[in-house]
């Protein structure tokens, strides 16, 4: 499946990801992790408040969005089918962000920005792994 | 419920810059990943955007002693690099790879109720839990 290469949305994009993640660090001093705030929502007591703030701001802006503005700017996307692989998947990713304390968010984005030795290790591993998968596989249908 | 305004707008934004970008779309992931099939570059520049940005505000941050509307700033506790670190990083690297979905795009397609997208963040849930029954407890 073909998709086109984005520069101008992809940059303004990254841009408000960024924005987004600072903003979380610089009101509450809280990291902008999603696979850490998603477990720490489930599974901590504390804390309880602002994680859901920001899962209902992630879970909702999206259609919130496509239902407003989807005209102007044509956005659309795919999604996976059903298969053993996407469950396969789901759990590799549960698992590994949980055991590697992070993902594209953490590691990638906030934890890179701040030369965390942890963070840039994690970036490169899983880089490499999605790369050297991705390459090797397509098992997996979208419509 | 400033702390909730404030991380609602913290997630919004992010899940605007995930929409934006395109990363919402887990075939322009898998096509940058991909470096043998159709290669979209689009998911580099939206990195590179997004720490570029985080780095100046992070960098800007290290001259205050606490943030705005809380009593201190949170860093992860762990320095080292230990082996759960690189093996989580390893098997969320292959499960990415796999579909091209991270928790962030993933939970933020959520809304759109595809099936595929449903039980993809199921058995991602799946597995936050399981890994929180079994923590890698560090042993090297």
């Amino acid at each position: 499946m073909v998709t086109e290469f984005t520069p101008l949305s992809g940059v303004i994009g990254g841009v408000l990801i960024g924005l987004g993640a600072l903003l979380l660090w610089w009101l509450l001093g809280r990291v902008a992790g999603i696979s850490g705030i998603t477990a720490g929502f489930l599974f901590e007591s504390g804390g309880r408040r602002w994680r859901a703030g920001f899962l209902l701001g992630l879970l909702t802006t999206p259609m919130l969005y496509l239902a407003w503005v989807h005209d102007a700017l044509n956005v659309s996307w795919h999604a996976p089918e059903v298969s053993w692989w996407v469950a396969l998947a789901g759990l590799l990713v549960g698992l590994g962000t949980r055991w590697g304390s992070g993902c594209t968010s953490g590691h990638g984005v906030c934890g890179m920005s701040r030369w965390s030795p942890r963070s840039i290790l994690a970036t490169v591993i899983f880089m490499l792994a999605g790369i050297v998968v991705a390459s090797f596989f397509n098992g997996v249908q979208y419509a | 419920m400033r702390s909730f305004i404030a991380a609602w707008l913290a997630g919004a934004l992010m899940a605007l810059g995930i929409t934006l970008s395109g990363m919402i779309d887990p075939v322009k992931v898998v096509n940058f990943l991909n470096l043998r099939g159709h290669w979209d570059p689009t998911l580099l520049l939206v990195m590179v955007s997004a720490f570029l940005t985080y780095s100046v505000g992070y960098w800007l941050s290290r001259r205050r002693q606490r943030p705005l509307w809380h009593e201190r700033f949170h860093l992860p506790e762990k320095h080292q690099i230990d082996r759960p670190l690189v093996l989580g990083a390893l098997l969320f690297g292959v499960g990415w790879g796999l579909v091209g979905y991270c928790p962030g795009p993933a939970l933020a397609a959520l809304g759109g109720l595809q099936a595929g997208t449903l039980l993809f963040v199921a058995t991602m849930l799946l597995g936050f839990s399981l890994a929180k029954r079994w923590p890698l407890t560090r042993r090297n």
